[in-house]
């Protein structure tokens, strides 16, 4: 790689990092907004026209607070759970291709930081890693409202990444690579994947909301039973982390289904766009597409956590264990007869 | 990029990605606390993905980070936390035990010296095909020449998966959950 080349992915990390903190930052916003709408308030309002300051000031409420350790946590731990928890969350925006190539002057640019050949694997793993954060902050708290909480999202976790992994099988028989770039290309115009994978992405999006801790699998902070959850002890900023990290987990993973099912950065009728645009709007349009997918997937996210009240933890097993994994073989085997014989 | 940016990558980053793998698995013994030594066994088996990295082995790379990391550490963790053990719950080991465990860790240590002493130093390794650890390479590999093998331990798992349901349900009647 020459030095160009270096300087544009930098770019490119850094512009990615700020827009998955803003995007986080104004999801709180648009939380609150929309649980006011669906409840008949107004929201927040106070701070700046129609409360638009309020996740700043939201920020600095949360670093002006006094930080506490508990006297028999440990320390070290205690601080290394939100801060792994954040980190996981960032990691993933990595592998998401936004864009086709975009021509700037006379450099082509590709809309993605790496595009390694196992993409989805790696949004895979990272998902996995998520949990350490809340299992580590959980223990560290030694307060046993938290660690039922982290064992609770370890539990979880583990029980919807199954059937997450063999609803993204199916959708693997069919496209062929694991290569997240290759996988956007695939989808041009209008062929998306949610069109010969319905069920497939069903089944995503519910682990989806599982393994971002959404209602209404929120057990882990599940208030009605375990005061906060795994961060019953935290306060300031290292609260504000989980929080932020949970945002930032619904934006990535948010974007992981616009690319694996809906489309990514296609839409129909691109072709046409593309020639009467030109090479540096045509592209940056596909990725507007993207990101009202996006924003539509969040909106989705919260619609559902202000309609549907939490899962019993049985009930929550019983759907992980019961009815997502043999629903999730029996659209891998239907995958494969109809690409077989059809 | 791929291929050759990985392979280009020279010997140092292997030799302290290696010296953080052992330096990590003694800490996984050392430590007091099992959670963190647990932690510990976390790091090591990242850095074993790293390794994997440096071979040009993608997938075992990431299947590693997602099977090892992503799910049987975090069932580790999740028991010990349940167990919850710590200095005060272990129970005081008779010093008979300790010599004995000294004695046989010892004869161990012996005969893997003795093993390695035979060992010369390798000529470098370079494969014929460096794609070979590529998701598709080692996906034709599994199916064809290896299929059989396969194939049976996956059935190794099944009946091991089997086994493990057979002994946590004692219940001759379980209750509905």
């Amino acid at each position: 790689m020459e030095l160009g080349d270096i300087i544009i992915k930098f770019i490119l990390v850094v512009i990615i990092f700020a827009i998955s903190l803003v995007v986080a930052m104004y999801s709180t916003y648009a939380e609150r907004k929309i649980a006011a709408f669906f409840q008949d308030r107004i929201g927040p309002n106070r701070a700046g026209p129609w409360g638009l300051l309020q996740p700043l000031c939201d920020g600095a409420k949360m670093f002006l607070k006094e930080e506490i350790i508990p006297t028999n946590a440990s320390a070290f731990l205690f601080i290394a759970g939100p801060s792994l928890a954040i980190l996981t969350a960032c990691l993933g925006s990595a592998v998401i291709p936004w864009g086709q190539n975009i021509q700037i002057g006379s450099r082509v640019v590709e809309l993605q930081v790496a595009d390694i050949n196992v993409g989805v694997l790696y949004i895979f793993g990272v998902v996995s890693l998520g949990v350490y954060g809340v299992m580590i902050g959980g223990w560290a708290s030694n307060n046993k409202y938290s660690l039922l909480g982290a064992i609770r999202a370890a539990s979880q976790n583990i029980s919807y990444e199954i059937s997450m992994g063999l609803s993204i099988i199916a959708l693997l028989m069919l496209t062929g690579t694991l290569s997240l770039r290759e996988l956007a290309a695939q989808q041009h115009d209008w062929h998306w994947n949610v069109l010969r994978q319905p069920l497939g992405f069903l089944l995503f999006i519910v682990c989806a909301f599982a393994e971002t801790n959404r209602t209404p699998f929120d057990l882990p902070e599940c208030e009605t039973e375990l005061v906060g959850g795994y961060h019953t002890e935290y306060s300031s900023m290292k609260l504000g982390f989980y929080l932020f990290a949970e945002y930032i987990n619904m934006f990535i993973s948010s974007a992981v289904m616009a690319t694996l099912y809906w489309g990514g950065y296609n839409y129909p009728g691109m072709d046409w766009v593309l020639v009467h645009t030109g090479p540096t709007i045509g592209p940056l349009i596909g990725v507007i597409v993207l990101f009202a997918k996006i924003f539509l997937f969040i909106f989705f996210f919260m619609w559902v956590r202000w309609t549907i009240p939490r899962f019993r933890y049985d009930q929550l097993m019983d759907l992980g264990w019961k009815v997502l994994i043999p629903l999730a073989i029996a659209n891998i085997v239907l995958t494969g007869l109809i690409s077989n014989y059809l | 990029m791929g291929i050759r940016y990985f392979v280009n990558i020279n010997m140092n980053t292997f030799y302290f990605i290696a010296f953080l793998s052992i330096f990590f698995s003694i800490l996984v013994i050392t430590a007091k606390n099992p959670v963190h030594s647990i932690l510990y066994l976390v790091l090591t088996f990242f850095t074993f993905t790293v390794h994997y990295i440096l071979l040009n082995a993608q997938f075992l790379a990431v299947v590693n980070f997602i099977v090892y990391m992503g799910a049987i550490l975090v069932l580790f963790l999740y028991t010990l936390m349940l167990i919850n053990l710590n200095k005060d719950s272990e129970p005081v080991k008779s010093n008979m035990v300790k010599i004995a465990a000294v004695l046989g860790g010892g004869c161990l240590l012996v005969v893997l010296v003795g093993c390695l002493k035979q060992v010369g130093v390798a000529d470098p390794v370079l494969l014929k095909d460096p794609g070979l650890g590529l998701v598709q390479n080692l996906g034709k590999v599994l199916f064809n020449e290896f299929l059989l093998p396969f194939e049976i331990s996956s059935l190794l798992l099944l009946s091991a998966m089997v086994g493990a349901v057979l002994l946590a349900t004692k219940d001759p009647k379980p209750k509905s959950v």
